[in-house]
């Protein structure tokens, strides 16, 4: 029996004692079942530690799964929609996977680490999808979770401040790339991925790791202005670059309880992510058939007038709601009021011009803004350090 | 003089709700009760000094909130006080805890299976799917599908349509989940033994089926169709005991000018001329009536207090062949203390919520093959609470009061009737499950009231003590509730009607019965509907 | 050019219909499977020197007579016995004999005859709708297509037709078991057990479970579908195999035996063909599988080629069975207690109770041998002297309930198993061990092994509501399609399910050339 001692309903991460030593607002949230902060001290200049300086953001709660074993690829070939034989050793790739229906359960990133050797980086817990998949296929599957502790070191001066840590030509790392260093003597991992848009990487450990890791980064990073960021600031960034967020942006299917409340990969703007070119994989006869009828919904990328955030908003074409946001911010960067949408087709294309019903309040008196919006082709915030190898020192 | 406009006989929930919404509309309305108290097996009982027991019924979850509002029962004293909580106690010493919070629930199940602890998010939004498509239909009558009446077609259509939208496989997965076992049902998702018996015990509780019987899964869905405050599948406890639920029903009833009439044995229904025209009681006294609405079990009502020439032969024949069997037993216990489980701190939480000693399907099932061999199980059932911890009403301070639902109990042993010594003997299989898991529970035991089907029958009037009034067998459902061509509430004879947990949508303190027959009752009269619609469930 | 239109996999009963079917309207069409015999569970084989049996399926009662006339199997060789009275053992001697609506022993009494022959009628006018479902693919309910609609319109006609009390009668019962609508009918404890084992027979549920009455209904099938009512196939079982084989062979079909097909193949997003155990290939434009759905997904696709999904529905598909066979070469004429020499060509069943028969069932769901079972039994050699040397006989019973997996295997149970049910059989016929000259325990295991069934399920499957008609055998491989293109199932796991009927081999050849895909 190994019943927790303390019966709390939310669990420390590796990093919790330096975590909680930095939390000066001492605002929580609960990721995963995780005490994790919703900020440290302030949110836009956290924020702003990742556009300028470097924010670091603990990722420990994300859910790691370790796939081995001689059908691994083909394994993952079959789950997800993009093709993952074409992701080499020590590459990330960014996938989604779907139902048999064709409709999206998740979204995360595969981490190839060797041949046969892969970690799946999931929003949601996999374990029971995972099991099925595994049906005619010889691999192994490990829930690593808790293994496994992270950190998101994102921003201009990150590469800078992990080549101190001992990272010794770490802006030779394209994006995407995996390289592998030692700290204090274990294995320390280390990719140029994360959520941000920003130049950054991901450092992963053991948990035994990860109090010292966190110390040294903040030890050394000092001069290059390193900053803690909590969900709230990372919220913003993610919005401002275009990444999508599970149970925000969509439900995930095997969640879903009412009729046609998923979402296809087409619906969310991924259709980049789907290779028709390979042979079987889940959702594959189902999306088939959505690209020679039509989909539902079109994910939209608003750019909205003003700087009253549509959080929730409906989409107007005239008299007619066509939509609504499901993520939205004002994004201080590009100094844009950004949001996504689920817009009922045929509205949403690129350059459609619609109108944001938005609601805010000032003083307790509230204000019915309909705001006009027009819909963009990406997102507005994609800086030449995000793609530059080797990475600019700062 | 005794004369009033309906007569409802039996004072338990429905017929309080029924006689409620009858008096309302501007009836004059007796309700009339074989015992000297009101409720039913809705009732908390003072049997033991300074504790109350709820010796029937023991949990609120259905009791539709749609009525407690119309027909203001928070006004009139009750208050339904959820509780969290809950535990399966194993034999290796550890358990199985229900924790209302997601994740930490998810980390209790995760000690037994990471799988598992995931596979709950579908099988949650499974049963939720299911339970969207059942809710809908609670506070309304169930269409009849030989019918060619336009109301009757328009709700089969709209029905059709909630089944049609879920897309073919939806549709088939649905048909599926209402004629499996709960425990195939449940192994398409889990591989832990105790979390399957944990879930699996909703799928049986009431009714005279085991695990593995075909139908049962649907039986698991009547357990979460409910909800407190909006949360569907939460359960609670009425402050005071269920009888507060009887009691706040009372005074409503009252408040419209309605009257309630106790110990008053209802022989036998009067008809003249094919009319419903009151009751007569065993003492000799007759109520007169032209509406007479029957709270009483289908079998006691047709058979029972009808006479068999007033009925056609067909009512006769499927009043026979009704299923309603006695497959539970119940153990109130007054305790001088708490007490303490296998492998659980005594301060937490779980302990206030439902509590089972049934670690695996296999143990359940061979319960049920005790039951099918006519003994009460060896290695039983349990579905224990102890409100105490919820509510200090119901025992003094420091003191328990123990609620522990016994599943199973036939309603003959070895097809003789039950004994004073088979009484002890079911009672002692029900203590020492108890005391295997609690090492101090003999010691704190005061008082024990022990409920056999026998006592229940005798008791409250449930034909061999099902608490149903009749099983939640598809073939027993909707317009099949109690019996196809007599599911609307209407009996065979003009101004005879039916309310009790025996019609749609069945037991369990809904009282939707009571409410929905009031609608007909008084769409036959013509008059304006005091019954409120169910709230919109999207 | 493909090699052929269709390859079946699988010479049992339903992949040589299927085929001979297909062939009939001019297909190019090969049947293959790994048995050197075909029929698959209609099969002969030799227990002992001189000794043959049907060692699977023993009685034909429910095979559709359409199909014998179609494919005019009589002039292929298929003679079936005179039709069978079932005879119900009973402790005393004094036995009851069920004789079409006729009762007569064991001190029946008048009700339960007036009764027996209105069950009887009403039973009668339940399966004439089934027959509407059951000779038509399962309707889908949501993309019913308009054929779909046209059965569906057919029911609700014939329920209509059958009047109010009939119609409710059918809603009430359709889901509840066989246990209580015995005892709402009869009082006759022999009659009830005897005809609830009927409702229990290649199933993984007792009397008691629900839907036992659907399972009572799909063998009371046997009424529209077959008028000759339970009879044996002379030559043993096998003999329908091989007047199959011949009729698919005069249609035109190419039946190869001995050579098993090792794996479906599939190239892109269809089913190209199948590779056999011999290391050849072959190509067709659709393969069609006779065999059971986990052993065509898991075993002979492979779950990979399968979306997860669809996979997980083949992985929860249930084959549990407890159903086994017990196999006799007798010296001579066994004796029963009460019944004359004549009387042994019947049926004869041992089911005391219904109370008896869930009795039996009870150790099974916990993988125990429990301590009494109940039986069907045939005495072939009664009626076809050329099973058995002169003078000596055969005696095959269907057993339930026995596990598929005891605790420490089938080894270490199979001789006490099989003296116990001698035991129990001796209480009836005694005297009946010191005749035997050989005998065997086929367990479902065994039945697995050697049909190639999953579970040693008779029907492919378990035959409970939630996998029949249109979920059979799940959703989203119905109606003889499977989720894969040029993949189809024509076997028992298909609608309408087992016990040598033949309809799914004959509605799936009719589906696939009214889909048009082998134009």
């Amino acid at each position: 029996m190994n019943a927790p001692q303390r019966d709390t309903m939310l669990l420390p991460t590796p990093f919790h004692s330096r975590v909680e030593a930095m939390c000066e607002l001492n605002d929580w949230g609960n990721w995963m079942g995780y005490t994790t902060p919703n900020a440290f001290f302030d949110v836009e200049l956290e924020y702003f530690a990742i556009r300028s300086t470097t924010g670091v953001f603990d990722l420990s709660p994300m859910n790691k799964y370790r796939i081995t074993g001689p059908d691994a690829e083909a394994f993952l070939n079959r789950m997800v929609t993009r093709n993952v034989s074409k992701l080499g050793v020590n590459r990330v790739g960014y996938a989604v996977w779907c139902n048999d229906a064709g409709q999206v359960m998740d979204d995360g990133t595969i981490f190839r680490l060797g041949e046969q050797d892969f970690r799946l980086c999931s929003y949601q817990r996999a374990d029971d999808w995972l099991h099925w998949c595994t049906l005619g296929f010889d691999v192994t599957i490990t829930n690593e979770s808790e293994d496994i502790a992270g950190l998101a070191v994102q921003g201009p001066t990150s590469c800078t401040v992990l080549t101190l840590l001992g990272c010794a030509g770490l802006d030779q790392l394209k994006p995407f790339g995996i390289a592998h260093f030692t700290f204090e003597g274990a294995p320390m991992m280390v990719s140029r991925t994360g959520f941000t848009g920003d130049l950054g990487y991901e450092v992963w450990v053991a948990p035994e790791q990860a109090e010292a890791l966190w110390d040294q980064l903040f030890e050394l990073g000092r001069d290059y202005l390193i900053k803690p960021i909590g969900s709230y600031a990372l919220d913003i960034a993610r919005i401002e670059a275009g990444f999508l967020q599970a149970h925000v942006d969509f439900v995930p299917s095997e969640e879903v309880v009412r009729n046609g409340r998923t979402r296809s990969p087409f619906e969310l703007g991924l259709e980049w992510l789907v290779d028709f070119s390979k042979p079987l994989f889940n959702g594959r006869s189902a999306l088939l058939e959505e690209k020679a009828k039509g989909s539902r919904y079109r994910f939209a990328m608003l750019d909205i007038e003003g700087n009253k955030p549509a959080e929730h908003s409906f989409i107007m074409k005239g008299d007619k709601v066509v939509g609504t946001v499901t993520s939205a911010a004002w994004c201080p960067t590009v100094k844009s009021n950004l949001a996504y949408a689920q817009i009922e087709m045929p509205h949403g294309a690129v350059g459609d011009e619609l109108v944001a019903e938005i609601y805010y309040q000032r003083e307790l008196h509230w204000t019915r803004l309909m705001a006009p919006c027009r819909v963009i082709g990406g997102p507005l915030f994609n800086p030449q350090r995000r793609r530059q190898t080797p990475a600019p020192p700062f | 003089m005794n004369q009033y406009d309906a007569i409802v006989i039996g004072a338990g929930h429905n017929g309080l709700t029924n006689g409620a919404y009858l008096a309302k509309a501007g009836l004059k309305v007796a309700v009339l009760e074989r015992n000297p108290y009101i409720g039913g097996a809705t009732v908390s009982r003072e049997l033991h000094k300074g504790w109350y027991y709820s010796n029937c019924s023991y949990v609120a979850s259905l009791l539709r909130p749609e009525i407690t509002r119309d027909l203001e029962l928070p006004r009139h004293g009750l208050q339904v006080v959820p509780f969290g909580g809950g535990a399966t106690f194993m034999r290796n010493g550890d358990h199985l805890g229900a924790y209302s919070d997601h994740d930490r629930h998810y980390r209790e199940i995760a000690r037994h299976s990471k799988r598992d602890a995931n596979a709950y998010d579908r099988y949650a939004a499974d049963t939720a799917r299911q339970t969207k498509l059942i809710r809908p239909y609670l506070l309304k009558t169930a269409p009849d599908p030989t019918s060619l009446k336009p109301r009757d077609l328009r709700d089969l259509l709209e029905f059709a349509k909630s089944f049609t939208s879920m897309g073919e496989e939806g549709l088939l997965d649905t048909i599926k989940f209402w004629t499996a076992s709960v425990g195939d049902y449940l192994n398409e998702y889990f591989e832990t033994d105790v979390l399957k018996a944990h879930l699996a015990g909703s799928g049986i509780i009431g009714t005279a089926l085991g695990v593995y019987s075909p139908g049962t899964a649907y039986v698991l869905l009547h357990h979460y169709m409910g909800d407190v405050d909006g949360n569907v599948g939460a359960w609670g406890f009425a402050r005071g005991g269920m009888g507060a639920i009887a009691d706040a029903l009372s005074k409503s009833f009252q408040s419209f000018g309605g009257e309630i009439i106790c110990d008053a044995n209802v022989d036998e229904i009067i008809v003249r001329d094919g009319q419903a025209k009151g009751v007569a009681l065993k003492d000799g006294t007759e109520y007169h009536a032209d509406i007479v609405v029957s709270n009483l079990d289908p079998k006691r009502t047709f058979l029972d207090i009808t006479n068999p020439k007033d009925l056609p032969e067909d009512v006769l024949h499927k009043a026979r062949n009704f299923k309603i069997r006695g497959s539970s037993g119940k153990l109130n216990i007054a305790l001088d203390g708490l007490p303490v489980f296998d492998g659980l701190d005594p301060r937490s939480r779980l302990m206030a919520g439902d509590l089972h000693f049934s670690d695996s399907l296999e143990r359940q099932e061979r319960a049920y093959d005790d039951w099918k061999n006519g003994t009460w199980s060896k290695d039983p059932y349990l579905d224990m609470m102890i409100p105490s911890l919820t509510d200090p009403t119901m025992a003094p301070p420091g003191k328990h009061m123990m609620s522990v639902f016994v599943q199973y109990a036939p309603p003959k042993v070895e097809g003789r009737d039950w004994t004073d010594e088979d009484k002890d003997g079911f009672e002692k299989s029900v203590i020492d499950q108890i005391a295997n898991y609690s090492p101090n529970f003999k010691d704190l035991i005061l008082h024990c009231e022990t409920r056999t089907p026998r006592e229940i029958e005798a008791e409250v009037g449930l034909t061999e003590g099902n608490i149903f009034m009749g099983e939640l067998t598809f073939d027993q459902l909707l317009f099949n509730r109690p019996f196809p061509g007599y599911a609307q509430y209407r009996g065979p004879i003009k101004g005879m009607y039916m309310c009790s947990s025996g019609t749609h949508p069945g037991g369990g303190v809904m009282a939707a019965p009571g409410a929905n027959a009031a609608r007909e009752i008084l769409m036959d009269l013509k008059r304006p509907n005091t019954v409120p619609g169910g709230y919109a469930d999207d | 050019m493909t090699d052929y239109d269709a390859i079946i996999i699988g010479a049992g009963h339903n992949g040589l219909i299927c085929g001979a079917y297909l062939a009939k309207a001019g297909k190019r069409v090969l049947v293959v499977d790994g048995r050197e015999q075909p029929g698959g569970c209609a099969s002969t084989r030799e227990l002992a020197p001189g000794f043959r049996l049907s060692d699977c399926a023993q009685w034909l009662q429910q095979f559709d007579d359409t199909i014998v006339r179609d494919l005019d199997l009589k002039s292929a060789g298929l003679k079936l016995g005179a039709g069978k009275r079932t005879i119900a053992l009973q402790a005393g001697g004094d036995h009851l004999t069920l004789d079409g609506d006729l009762l007569r022993g064991a001190g029946i009494g008048t009700k339960d005859q007036v009764n027996f022959q209105s069950f009887r009628q009403q039973i009668d006018v339940f399966s004439k709708l089934m027959l509407k479902l059951y000779r038509n693919r399962a309707p889908k309910l949501v993309d019913a297509d308009w054929s779909d609609r046209m059965t569906l319109m057919k029911l609700g006609l014939g329920l209509k037709l059958m009047g109010k009390e009939n119609m409710q009668d059918l809603m009430r019962i359709a889901l509840i078991n066989i246990y209580d609508v015995m005892n709402e009918n009869f009082d006759h404890e022999g009659l009830k057990a005897a005809l609830a084992l009927d409702a229990i027979t290649g199933t993984n549920m007792g009397p008691r479970s629900p839907n036992t009455v659907y399972t009572y209904l799909h063998r009371a099938m046997g009424g529209p579908l077959q008028a000759g009512g339970v009879a044996q196939v002379m030559g043993g079982m096998g003999a329908l195999g091989e007047a199959l084989q011949a009729a698919a062979e005069r249609c035109g079909a190419k039946v190869q035996l001995g050579c098993a097909v090792e794996k479906i193949v599939k190239e892109g997003d269809r089913v190209t063909g199948v590779s056999l155990a011999d290391g050849s290939a072959l190509t067709a434009k659709v393969v069609i599988s006779s065999a059971d759905p986990t052993t065509t997904f898991r075993d002979l696709l492979g779950y990979e080629h399968l979306e997860t999904g669809m996979a997980r529905r083949v992985a929860q598909y249930r084959t549990r069975s407890g159903t086994a066979k017990l196999h006799l070469a007798l010296s001579g004429l066994p004796a029963f207690t009460g019944l004359d020499a004549k009387a042994l060509s019947q049926r004869l069943v041992i089911a005391p109770t219904m109370d008896a028969i869930e009795s039996a069932f009870n150790p099974m769901k916990y993988a125990e041998c429990g301590p009494s079972q109940v039986f069907d039994i045939s005495i072939p050699s009664v009626e076809d002297s050329s099973l058995a040397p002169e003078g000596q006989h055969v005696l095959t019973a269907l057993v339930h309930y026995l596990p598929y997996a005891p605790d420490g295997g089938w080894e270490a149970h199979r001789q006490a198993t099989l003296d116990n049910l001698m035991r129990q059989l001796e209480a009836y016929a005694p005297g009946l061990g010191g005749q035997v000259v050989a005998s065997e325990l086929l367990v479902p295991p065994d039945l697995e092994a050697a049909y190639g069934m999953a579970g040693g399920n008779w029907h492919h499957g378990e035959l409970s509501i939630d996998q029949a008609l249109m979920m059979r055998p799940f959703p989203g491989s119905t109606q003889y399609r499977t989720a894969v293109e040029g993949l189809y199932l024509c076997g028992a796991g298909a609608h309408p399910g087992g016990s040598l009927m033949g309809l799914p081999g004959r509605n799936a050849a009719q589906e696939i050339s009214k889909q048009g895909v082998l134009a």
